[in-house]
């Protein structure tokens, strides 16, 4: 279908992109990548008076690396963190559960803050956020605030956000060396949203012992969450064989209560598919 | 609003509703019928142009967001009357059959050439895995990408 009528407004400060959406309340809504907002449009499932175009507002495009971590800006595209160099290093576990993403051209123009915000209970993004402890922040009329990925997700695309608030950013926290990570997801073909998907990782103790544990999963409930009943099998524990088996049934017990089936897969398969990928992360972990 | 592009070389500026997107803008505004329009929500991959040098889906992208912009449409690829060696290899490998998806596919496989002219098959799958083909099976699109490689080496863009 073609697009619902709207005004469009492209600001040049943050600050003048905050004060749109509040002047509006609640009518106007950000657009970034429009990969996800566009479709959304297009079905119109919303129609905004106005859209907040975010492309000139400046520095939400960088890629920082310090020693408290990774700094994604929320104008950062997947391309950009696919080509960044320095990046794989830093946080592997995030480059892997990227490159799941979308299409070639989506990837050239979809961005970390819209997906965030977008809230697809399959999105990558929201997933490593928060199995990974990421922070994510986010500035409106009043000032600015940090929101702990755990606490940002409130159901499927649905977020804590406020109508003036944009988000600016996400941090993940830094990544120790050593540290065993895994991403594992079933799609029917590469790019699109995952029926499930995994994002783990976990230290190792001086006796060779798991320990904090994360254990993130998307696509089997309306939001992405940890399973700490996973978690607590894995920590304390040799990954061993019966280890990893013990895990995978842990899953597929502690998704059963929210599992939620659609036209792609059941709620049955989704149990029983995130047994299997929490049991190939956890064979498959490396440094 | 009005908005100013460069479009396969040319500049050119006009006057279009916000919620025009680049596609529609393309085709009816600037009579660019060889941009496809398969689906209008981002799934086929048929409305590919090159936005500043890079592959972009222009059913999801705003006329008004192109403002300033280089784009490069099907129509562009070939300089003059004569097939470019991506085309050519095409029609060689029988790369195409109703010829729906081909501006899509050609647009796709150009950017990526463009920026990875080693791109090996495995790579070509994964690019054009996203761009929707219903009549030949992928195999053939595939030899023509791969194929069409040697005229990229060096940087030239064919
Ligand atoms: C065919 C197809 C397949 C896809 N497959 C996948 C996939 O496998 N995995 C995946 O994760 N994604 C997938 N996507 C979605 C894609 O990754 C989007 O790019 C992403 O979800 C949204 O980013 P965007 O920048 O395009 O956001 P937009 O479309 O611009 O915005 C999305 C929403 O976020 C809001 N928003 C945007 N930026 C901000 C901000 N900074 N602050 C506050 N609100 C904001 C908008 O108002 C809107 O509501 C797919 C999309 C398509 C079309
Ligand atoms: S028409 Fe744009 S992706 Fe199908
Ligand atoms: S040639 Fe017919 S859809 Fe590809």
């Amino acid at each position: 279908m073609k697009l619902p009528s709207f005004e469009y407004a492209c600001p040049a400060t943050l600050a003048e992109a905050v004060r749109i959406l509040a002047d509006h309340e609640g009518e106007a809504k950000v657009i970034s990548g429009g990969q996800s907002l566009m479709p959304v449009l297009a079905f119109r499932l919303a129609a905004p008076s106005v859209l907040v175009d975010l492309r000139n507002v400046p520095g939400l495009d960088r890629i920082t690396i310090t020693e408290n971590g990774v700094h994604l800006g929320a104008r950062v595209r997947w391309c950009d963190i696919e080509s960044h160099d320095g990046l794989r290093k830093a946080h592997p576990l995030l480059v892997q559960g990227i490159s799941h993403v979308a299409h070639y051209q989506i990837r050239n123009r979809g961005t970390v803050g819209g997906s965030l915000a977008h809230a697809d209970p399959a999105a990558e993004m929201p997933g490593l956020a928060v199995a990974c402890d990421a922070e994510i922040s986010v500035q409106g009329v009043a000032g600015s605030r940090l929101i702990k990925a755990a606490d940002f997700f409130d159901g499927a695309l649905s977020t804590v956000l406020e109508f003036d608030e944009i988000i600016t950013g996400i941090r993940f926290p830094a990544w120790p060396s050593g540290r065993r990570w895994a991403f594992e997801e079933f799609a029917r073909r590469r790019g699109d949203f995952a029926m499930a998907g995994v994002a783990l990782h976990f230290d190792l103790d001086a006796a060779g012992r798991a320990c904090n544990a994360h254990v993130g999963v998307i696509g089997v409930c309306s939001h992405p969450c940890r399973l700490t009943a996973v978690e607590e099998v894995i920590n304390g524990n040799v990954v061993e064989e019966d280890l990893v088996a013990a895990a995978a049934k842990a899953a597929s017990e502690a998704v059963a209560a929210d599992v939620t089936g659609d036209m792609h897969a059941s709620a049955e398969y989704r149990q029983a598919l995130i047994g299997v990928l929490v049991e190939r992360a956890l064979a498959h972990a490396q440094v | 609003m009005q908005v100013s592009m460069e479009i396969n070389g040319k500049a050119v500026s006009i006057d279009v509703e916000p919620r025009m997107t680049l596609a529609d803008c393309l085709r009816h505004h600037l009579g660019l019928t060889g941009t496809h329009v398969g689906c209008e929500h981002g799934v086929c991959g048929a409305c590919t142009v090159m936005v500043d040098g890079a592959a972009m889906r222009s059913c999801l992208m705003l006329a008004v967001q192109a403002d300033k912009a280089k784009v490069v449409t099907v129509e562009g690829l070939s300089c003059d009357e004569a097939l470019s060696p991506l085309q050519a290899a095409f029609r060689k490998h029988h790369a195409l059959q109703c010829g729906f998806c081909t501006p899509g596919m050609l647009t796709t496989a150009h950017a990526l050439l463009s920026k990875e002219p080693q791109a090996d098959e495995t790579r070509v799958r994964e690019v054009l895995s996203g761009n929707l083909c219903r009549c030949t099976g992928y195999t053939a699109l595939v030899e023509a990408v791969l194929e069409a490689r040697d005229a990229y080496q060096g940087g030239q863009e064919a």
